[in-house]
């Protein structure tokens, strides 16, 4: 008797509400805002320039209140071939399997087109809702958040290509 | 060459003492098939009877002997027919001569050791059985009884729990902590996750068993990895000093103790896996190996039920 009252003691019966003593929250951790937000627009497309030398550019807006970037807020503008030179770089660099762009549009650049070619508007959106898409999944990533061209790309008014490429540490 | 029709042949019948109150345990066998034979533990005396039943009535089968043998082996499927028998008992039941009716033979193989669990795994399989063979001059007739054989462990004198701070700089901290190292297997894993910095968002959290099963030795060690269980443990973002708690019940999936350097061929083992996915469906991970084994029902019992047994023997002898 017993033995079996004693292997029911350590049995289902109580381990089946068992937990563990956890630390109880502070209200402050509890109610704080989350130390997660990072949050990436890219929007209001523009086309600059005549004849051959027009482009599309947009803006790309960043709020975040991760340590590790610089500031805040930024607001910098862009255009594709510099998220294929961020690509690059990431790729080259950071040792993490980078997301692919929207794609070139090469078709749409060759003359003689019933439309606009890379200026239809309808091109433009998907374009931008890709780079949107793939500026927060690399933004998001924590080895990419190392790497000093994200920041660069992000929140410097201009890209220098001649960079010195390497880590940031968080301060 | 029996499909000449006129030679005698004979089914073989085994038959194992006290198999009304054995108990039955189940195998997974190869093809995935559940199979259920005769339950041993290690040192238990395997008797039976062998019953020899001719096939055509009238007619005298000749033999070169008929014996009874008690094999555990090992069997790689990466060197298929290459069994390693590891233990390996002969009983001689008859002398070469000839067979004139239907006849049965007792035997007893006393105290056989069995050191390890039998086990169908992805490439390896342990197994015990009984052949009954009657030899003749072309071909033998062979008859094959599989059993199944539990290890069982006492509580293991040291079972402390498995805590640890991990995480990735800057990112991610967490500390999780498991109640024990040690669990049997119908175990309850209670434990908790605790967050000490969210930097990323969070989708959700689980909890994977795995089952690594590596097989040869040297440079010739082959992995091979499944995944028994997934167990979600956490859905939505936590922030800092949030607590997860774990309750995970191994009695539902389909486990095995864990087996070390079985006889230097192979090794089962088995692995907790903290899985955390992020809103981009990046994984984060944390492997942790946990021992498994089998805790005995009713072990005293047993111990009593042993020695009525050996005394029950010798009186009939």
């Amino acid at each position: 008797m017993n033995t079996v009252n004693g292997s029911s003691a350590d049995g289902p019966t109580q381990e089946s509400t068992k937990r563990l003593q956890a630390k109880k929250q502070t209200l402050d951790d509890a109610y704080a805002a989350p130390a997660n937000f990072l949050e990436i627009d890219v929007g209001n497309a523009m086309t600059h320039g005549f004849a051959r030398n027009r482009y599309t550019d947009y803006e790309i807006r960043l709020r975040t209140n991760l340590p590790i970037f610089k500031s805040k807020e930024s607001s910098v503008r862009r255009r594709y071939s510099d998220f294929e030179w961020l690509r690059n770089e990431l790729e080259r660099d950071s040792k993490i399997v980078v997301p692919p762009l929207p794609g070139k549009a090469w078709k749409r650049q060759m003359p003689f087109r019933g439309d606009d070619g890379i200026f239809e508007e309808d091109f433009i959106e998907d374009r931008r809702k890709g780079l949107e898409a793939f500026v927060n999944k690399v933004a998001g990533h924590p080895l990419a958040q190392n790497e000093r061209c994200l920041h660069m790309f992000l929140q410097e008014p201009v890209i220098d290509k001649n960079y010195v490429p390497g880590k940031i540490r968080n301060t | 060459m029996s499909f000449l029709g006129f030679r005698q042949t004979a089914d073989i019948d085994v038959v194992l003492d006290c198999s009304d109150t054995r108990k039955l345990a189940e195998i997974k066998t190869e093809d995935g098939k559940k199979e259920r034979h005769y339950l041993y533990y290690d040192g238990e005396t395997v008797s039976g009877k062998v019953n020899v039943t001719l096939k055509k009535p009238g007619m005298k089968l000749e033999h070169q002997g008929i014996k009874v043998e008690f094999i555990g082996e090992i069997e790689l499927f990466q060197d298929r027919g290459n069994h390693h028998e590891f233990t390996s008992l002969v009983k001689d039941l008859a002398r070469p001569g000839d067979l004139l009716q239907n006849t049965s033979y007792s035997f007893e193989f006393v105290n056989v050791e069995k050191p390890y669990e039998s086990y169908t795994g992805s490439n390896v399989r342990l197994r015990y059985f009984i052949r009954v063979t009657i030899t003749r001059r072309l071909s033998d007739i062979v008859k094959d009884v599989e059993i199944i054989v539990h290890t069982l462990s006492s509580y293991p004198e040291v079972n402390s729990p498995i805590k640890m701070e991990v995480g990735i700089e800057d990112c991610l901290h967490i500390e999780f902590e498991y109640n024990k190292s040690k669990y049997h297997l119908k175990d309850v894993i209670v434990g908790k996750i605790y967050f000490l910095l969210v930097r990323i968002k969070i989708k959700h959290m689980e909890i994977a068993i795995i089952k690594r099963e590596t097989t040869g030795i040297g440079q010739n060690t082959f992995n091979e990895n499944e995944t028994l269980a997934k167990y979600e443990i956490m859905d939505g973002a936590p922030v800092r000093g949030e607590s997860i708690p774990i309750r995970l019940f191994l009695g539902g999936y389909d486990l095995t103790p864990t087996m070390k350097d079985i006889n230097k061929k192979f090794s089962v083992r088995y692995y907790l896996n903290l899985v955390l996915v992020d809103e981009e469906e990046r994984r984060y991970f944390k492997q942790q190996e946990i021992v498994l084994w089998r805790k005995g029902d009713k072990p005293r019992t047993r111990i009593q039920q042993q020695p009525q047994q050996t005394v029950e023997q010798k009186q009939k002898e």
